[in-house]
């Protein structure tokens, strides 16, 4: 940790071609230029991605020290640090934060940075919407803590169950903020997936056909594919829960008729599919990148690819299982508890190829190595916690105790932050071009790892003794006291862990050691250009002909076979363009017009944000004025634009 | 991998710090009854099964780890096809699935067997939750046999207890550990339960539902007597208080009986529990405070301490008015 | 030597229907819509199974109901038409499709909220009428939805800016009007059928 390193760390040149006319013609078609207006214009998928990280990073520390001030209040019984109605705007903002403002955005940020890289394209399929996505997030969470600051977030948990949220008894506007906001937010998650979804169909490589796609890009179209499913359940419940409040309707409301489980039915019909959609590209994650540190290839990627897809397919049919102690009868919810069961299965599966995969491999003791073993242990500890509450019997007891706290960290911390913190390890390269330091962060994985298991394990045994969740303090003579100390202090050595991470990326930014395309010698696409990539991705878009571009030459099956071509290939330069393919065996068939940087997608979002605020305020006048502005907005973005040519010539790079 | 040494040590600590306390509430231990028993089993069954699967996971991963380093040390750490790993994935799921099966087996036995109670149940209970506390209501064979209590379900020791329950405003769980299962207070809907005590004894409960602020204050307590005493007690509760007349009934008819009912007075609010018997109850206020005359005197002066945010306001009251109308309270058996 | 070559072969640039993006972007759109309308529907058949105050006296009447879906499935055959004309370059027939397409479009919206007039409820009555009126002001949203596009298309068509070749704006917003179309025999069911089966 001394003086600016020079040395990289791969010296090679970037594998994929990238001749100097054709980089020059490209940079200028493709870069977006400084400043300000191009900081909010951009459309780059590699901008967006890390702006997504960035984001969610921001939330997760805020999440965090809500979670901090909790354990405060909660280290000792009959605590009056906080009073009970901060305590239940902490809960529910940490709740809300976590799972909507952290965990999916970050994963969005990966896979927005990784995905037209791994798949050997040049961007997304909707630059726009892209940016779009990505504004509408930051809009949302900041409509979501707007109200953090005026003392009336939301207070009625992550799940908001009525009748507590109705107006009778929130009468604030703590509860509008939770609705209008997750709408919000769920617009931006729609249009995320949607851009997924035709990505993966139309913006591949040549030759990177369905059974060669990284497994991050199976999860990450898995989960995309459930958010276009699922979110609306959870926008109309919300838009419900909205109308309920202010225009007199009875959808939930008993006095007129309604039904306070319909509530329950539709947020867990969203809300048991999106935990799996926090987690299954975060798996992706690990099974893209422990491989590269285990130096073979993932054992069982055809198994492992199928059994993500069946998480989410059985993922749909156990929503109940949070339900089970609403009085629905006991053989309805056996058939949900007997699902929840067979839901491990396909977990089992990832967990032991990961071990395969790392004891016939020749493992690397790297920082994000480290993070990805403390996954596969941490993700066991979540699931078989899971695996206890899906039984209905048990559940009868352990749901709404500390257990349940319990398996949700485990599974959410061990699935999602700690895959992600080590695929930030691990791809911080690609990022930066710079390396993030390995002694800090091997000191930063144990930190963060023993103060994870102090914070979260004896939760297991505060929920077996009874401790109930979402309570402000607890009384003397129940025996919670002392375990919920050593909660406390793990959750600060956790939190000093995060810190520890924190002062490591800015370390790796400014000082770390350049990194070269391809530090860790990893098998896939993204590697193959420099570090960071131009804004182009590929010069040469590649040709794939297997599932490891980069590692052909050494461990291919079939020495016989195709070889990917990387320094060979289309040259798309008549203009920011890039190649379109057919959905199954992606042959080239269209080339894409690209779209320039744009104000358009901010726009919007600015005139969402204010609707928004509009309704919450009920201000008619704002609500008018954005709803003009905002179709001005779209009226711009599909005008036609007068077509040049519906053929061009193809040009090829050899 | 490193193992940790730390956290298990504190782990320990912990623990034995925690077994020193009691813990009433937990449901590992101290089954009370048929409806507990079966789950108590079930509980401490998984819990041991999956802490085996984490052992073993555990295992598996410090032997593979190892193993991979070791043969990244000795062969170098060049690519290579790797050796079939295969096996581990036919051999893991493998031997899952017939664990799984098993726990699934075993967990809808257990639920069959708690499902419905073994014999007619001898006491009928109406469970309404309140924002935060819990209304109890006996029916006996006539109409005007009602009981209507708060806070502490009394129950005969060995027979089956059904509750039929629902909520005067928000989703609340009845939930006494030791005894049952949980179950959802849901508006405009009765859920029923069943749960029976074979000790005599105090058993302690909370409220299971996120219910709005004071969610972690609504306690409930059963107590569980020999069928005798329970009849006892039930004569003496369906008796109305006696008439009184002293400084501390008129307070309380002036200041208090808006909300609270006490029977044979003319106090008849029913937003507060009914309290015709308050003296005669453990505790106060859903299990916050003993029911001594301090804690009396502590609850009527400071409720928004006691409770901040309860549905009951602080009634600002003479010194001498409220000692008078704590003396009263004692006076309701 | 390295160099850049262009081949004899050609491809077309962004390209119609499925060859486009935007024709999945739209399927995806569509696809999530879709299961929008699954759950409202959902929650009208658990309100209904939960309640024994349900429907005011009967289903709701068929007297608006049925010319109005006559009059939307109308407007879909003839904006299919419209389309196809559209593409053949036939502008003027083209536009005179959407005009009535358009028209019919609208007649259906107000057949609608005349109903919404005649209810003897308001959206605040009882959880019926909440979920009676989610239901069709749903559908109706998204028919206003689908008449702006096709207004902003005959605006750009008759400013020159939509000509022949952008046969993908016929393609999608005529998909779109399709969807809209289809939406409205489930939600038709659901409120107009279902109670008379029952
Ligand atoms: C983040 C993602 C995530 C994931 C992946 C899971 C995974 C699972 N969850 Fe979890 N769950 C949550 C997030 C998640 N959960 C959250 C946030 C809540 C709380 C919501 C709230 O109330 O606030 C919740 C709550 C929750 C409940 C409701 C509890 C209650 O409120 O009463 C249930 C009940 O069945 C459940 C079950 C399961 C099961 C069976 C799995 C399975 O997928 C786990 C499968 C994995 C394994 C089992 C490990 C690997 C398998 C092996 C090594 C094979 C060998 C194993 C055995 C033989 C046992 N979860
Ligand atoms: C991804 C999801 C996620 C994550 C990461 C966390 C992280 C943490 N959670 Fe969270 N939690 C949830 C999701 C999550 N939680 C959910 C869904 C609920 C349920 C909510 C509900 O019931 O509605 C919940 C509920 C919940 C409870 C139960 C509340 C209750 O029921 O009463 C508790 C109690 O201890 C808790 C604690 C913690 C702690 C200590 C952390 C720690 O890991 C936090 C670690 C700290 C940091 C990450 C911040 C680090 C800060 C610094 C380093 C300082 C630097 C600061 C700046 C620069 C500003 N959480
Ligand atoms: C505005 C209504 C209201 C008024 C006025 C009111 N109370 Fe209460 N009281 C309540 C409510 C509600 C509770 C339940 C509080 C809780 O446990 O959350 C309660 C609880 C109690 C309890 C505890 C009962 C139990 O079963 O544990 C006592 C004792 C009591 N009140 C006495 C009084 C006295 C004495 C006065 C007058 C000086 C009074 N109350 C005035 C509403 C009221
Ligand atoms: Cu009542 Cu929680
Ligand atoms: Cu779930």
């Amino acid at each position: 940790m001394s003086a600016v390193p020079v040395t990289a760390v791969d010296p090679r040149e970037p594998a994929s071609a990238s001749p100097p006319e054709l980089a020059t013609r490209l940079e200028a078609l493709w870069g977006e230029g400084e400043g300000l207006r191009a900081w909010f214009a951009t459309v780059d998928h590699k901008a967006i991605g890390l702006r997504y990280i960035v984001t969610a990073f921001v939330f997760l520390l805020l999440g965090g020290v809500e979670a901090l001030v909790m354990r405060i209040q909660l280290a000792s019984p009959e605590a009056r640090v906080l009073n009970p109605e901060q305590y239940s705007q902490l809960f529910s903002m940490h709740g809300v934060t976590m799972i909507f403002l952290y965990a999916l955005p970050v994963l969005s940020g990966f896979s927005n940075y990784l995905w037209p890289l791994l798949l050997g394209s040049r961007d997304m399929a909707f630059p726009r919407l892209n940016a779009l996505s990505y504004w509408l997030f930051l809009a949302a969470g900041l409509f979501l803590y707007m109200s953090f600051f005026i003392g009336a977030a939301p207070n009625d948990g992550w799940f908001s169950y009525v009748p507590q949220s109705l107006k009778p008894y929130s009468p604030g506007p703590n509860l509008d903020v939770y609705a209008l906001g997750l709408i919000f937010l769920g617009l931006s998650t729609t249009v995320g997936s949607a851009n997924f979804v035709v990505t993966l169909l139309r913006m591949r490589a040549p030759g990177m056909s369905v059974n060669r796609l990284p497994i991050l890009v199976w999860g990450t179209i898995t989960a995309s594919v459930a958010n276009l499913l699922a979110v609306p359940a959870v926008s109309l419940a919300c838009l419900m829960l909205w109308l309920d409040r202010h225009h007199g309707t009875h959808f939930f409301d008993i006095g007129g008729g309604g039904q306070p489980l319909l509530w329950q039915h539709l947020f867990w019909m969203f809300g048991h599919p999106w935990v799996y959609a926090l987690v299954l590209p975060a798996m992706g994650l690990v099974s893209d990148a422990l491989p590269v540190h285990c130096r073979r290839p993932l054992v069982g990627y055809t198994p492992v690819a199928m059994s993500t897809v069946a998480t989410m397919v059985i993922g749909f049919g156990v929503w109940l299982h949070h339900m089970f102690a609403t009085g629905v009868p006991p053989l309805a919810l056996s058939f949900f508890s007997a699902a929840s069961f067979v839901i491990a299965i396909p977990s089992a599966i990832g967990v032991f190829a990961w071990i395969a995969t790392i004891y016939t491999g020749r493992a690397r003791l790297t920082t994000p190595f480290l993070f990805f073993v403390g996954f596969v242990l941490l993700f066991v500890i979540g699931g078989v916690s899971g695996v206890m509450t899906a039984s209905l019997a048990l559940d009868w007891q352990l749901t709404d105790t500390y257990f349940i706290v319990a398996h949700l960290h485990y599974v959410l911390l061990g699935i999602n932050v700690f895959p992600v913190i080590g695929a930030i390890y691990h791809w911080f390269p690609k990022f930066t071009g710079r390396m993030m330091d390995e002694r800090l962060g091997r000191w930063t994985f144990g930190v963060m790892f023993i103060g994870f298991n102090l914070a979260f394990l004896p939760m297991h045994w505060l929920g077996l003794a009874g401790m109930p969740r979402r309570v402000w303090t607890y009384s003397h003579g129940l025996g919670f006291g002392a375990a919920n100390l050593v909660v406390s202090i793990g959750a600060f050595l956790f939190a000093a862990g995060v810190l520890m991470f924190l002062i490591g990326v800015v370390h790796g930014a400014l000082r770390g050691r350049i990194a070269g395309p391809n530090p860790w010698d990893a098998p896939t696409l993204e590697w193959s250009t420099a570090s960071p990539p131009p804004v182009y991705n590929f010069a040469v878009l590649p040709l794939v002909a297997s599932r490891h571009p980069l590692w052909e030459a050494r461990i291919d099956e079939d020495p016989e076979g195709d070889r990917s071509l990387l320094t060979t290939g289309f040259a798309l330069d008549d203009g920011k363009e890039t190649l379109g393919v057919t959905p199954l065996d992606a042959q080239p068939d269209v080339i894409l017009k690209m779209p320039g940087p744009t104000l358009l997608p901010a726009l919007l979002s600015v005139a969402l944000f204010a609707l928004f605020v509009g309704l919450l305020c009920s201000w008619r006048w704002l609500d008018a004025l954005a709803g003009l502005a905002a179709a001005a907005v779209l009226v711009a973005w599909f005008s036609p634009h007068a077509t040049v040519r519906d053929e061009e010539r193809v040009r090829i790079y050899e | 991998m490193r193992r940790r040494p730390g956290p298990v040590a504190l782990l320990m600590l912990a623990c034995a710090g925690c077994a020193r306390e009691s813990t009433p509430m937990d449901y590992m231990h101290g089954a009370a009854g048929p409806a507990q028993m079966p789950i108590q089993a079930l509980a401490q069954g998984f819990t041991a099964i999956c802490t085996a699967v984490v052992a073993i996971i555990a295992v598996l991963l410090i032997v593979s780890v190892r193993r991979g380093i070791r043969e990244q040390r000795n062969d170098g750490d060049a690519v290579t096809p790797g050796r079939n790993g295969m096996p581990w994935i036919y051999w893991g799921v493998g031997l899952s699935v017939p664990v799984l099966l098993a726990m699934t087996v075993w967990s809808l036995l257990a639920t069959r067997a708690v499902a419905t109670p073994p014999a007619a149940p001898a006491v009928d209970v109406e469970v309404i939750g309140h924002q935060w506390w819990w209304e109890l209501r006996y029916h006996g064979d006539r109409a005007s046999d009602i009981v209507t209590t708060a806070n502490e379900l009394v129950v005969p020791v060995g027979q089956p207890v059904r509750l039929r329950m629902t909520s005067a405003d928000v989703i609340h769980d009845f939930w006494v550990p030791k005894l049952g299962p949980k179950m959802d207070l849901v508006p405009g809907q009765w859920n029923n339960s069943w749960f029976q005590a074979d000790r005599a004894g105090v058993y302690v409960g909370q409220c299971a539902e996120y219910c709005g602020v004071e969610h972690g204050k609504m306690g409930i307590r059963v107590r569980a007597l020999p069928k005798a005493q329970f009849d006892t007690w039930l004569a003496l509760e369906r008796q109305p208080a006696l008439p009184s007349i002293n400084r501390g009934a008129q307070v309380f008819g002036q200041a208090c009986a808006a909300c609270h009912t006490v029977r044979g007075t003319g106090a008849g609010g029913i937003v507060g529990p009914d309290l015709t018997h308050v003296a005669g109850r453990l505790t106060l206020a859903a299990g916050m405070l003993p029911n001594t005359p301090t804690a009396r005197m502590t609850w009527v002066a400071h409720t928004q301490q006691v409770k901040p945010g309860a549905q009951m306001p602080e009634v600002p009251l003479a010194d001498v008015d409220r000692a008078a109308v704590v003396d009263y309270l004692g006076t309701l058996r | 030597m390295s160099e850049v070559r262009t081949l004899d072969d050609t491809l077309p640039v962004q390209g119609q229907g499925r060859t486009g993006t935007a024709w999945w972007g739209l399927m995806c759109v569509i696809g999530t819509e879709g299961i929008l309308f699954a759950y409202l529907i959902f929650s009208y058949g658990y309100l209904a199974s939960q309640n024994v105050r349900w429907l005011h006296d009967g289903p709701r009447s068929l007297r608006l109901a049925l010319p109005a879906t006559v009059l939307l499935v109308g407007s879909s055959i003839v904006l299919e038409w419209a389309k196809r004309v559209g593409n053949r370059g036939r502008t003027g027939a083209a536009r005179l499709g959407v005009v009535l397409a358009v028209l019919m479009g609208a007649a259906f919206m107000l057949l609608e909220l005349r109903e919404w007039k005649e209810q003897p409820f308001a959206f605040d009555t009882d959880s019926y009428s909440s979920i009676y009126f989610l239901l069709t002001g749903t559908h109706l949203a998204h028919v206003a939805v689908g008449l702006l596009g096709l207004l902003m298309m005959l605006a750009w068509s008759f400013g020159g800016r939509l000509r022949t070749e952008h046969s993908q704006y016929r393609a999608l917003t005529t998909l779109y009007w399709h969807f809209v179309d289809a939406v409205w025999l489930f939600v038709f069911a659901t409120i107009y059928l279902s109670p008379r089966l029952a």
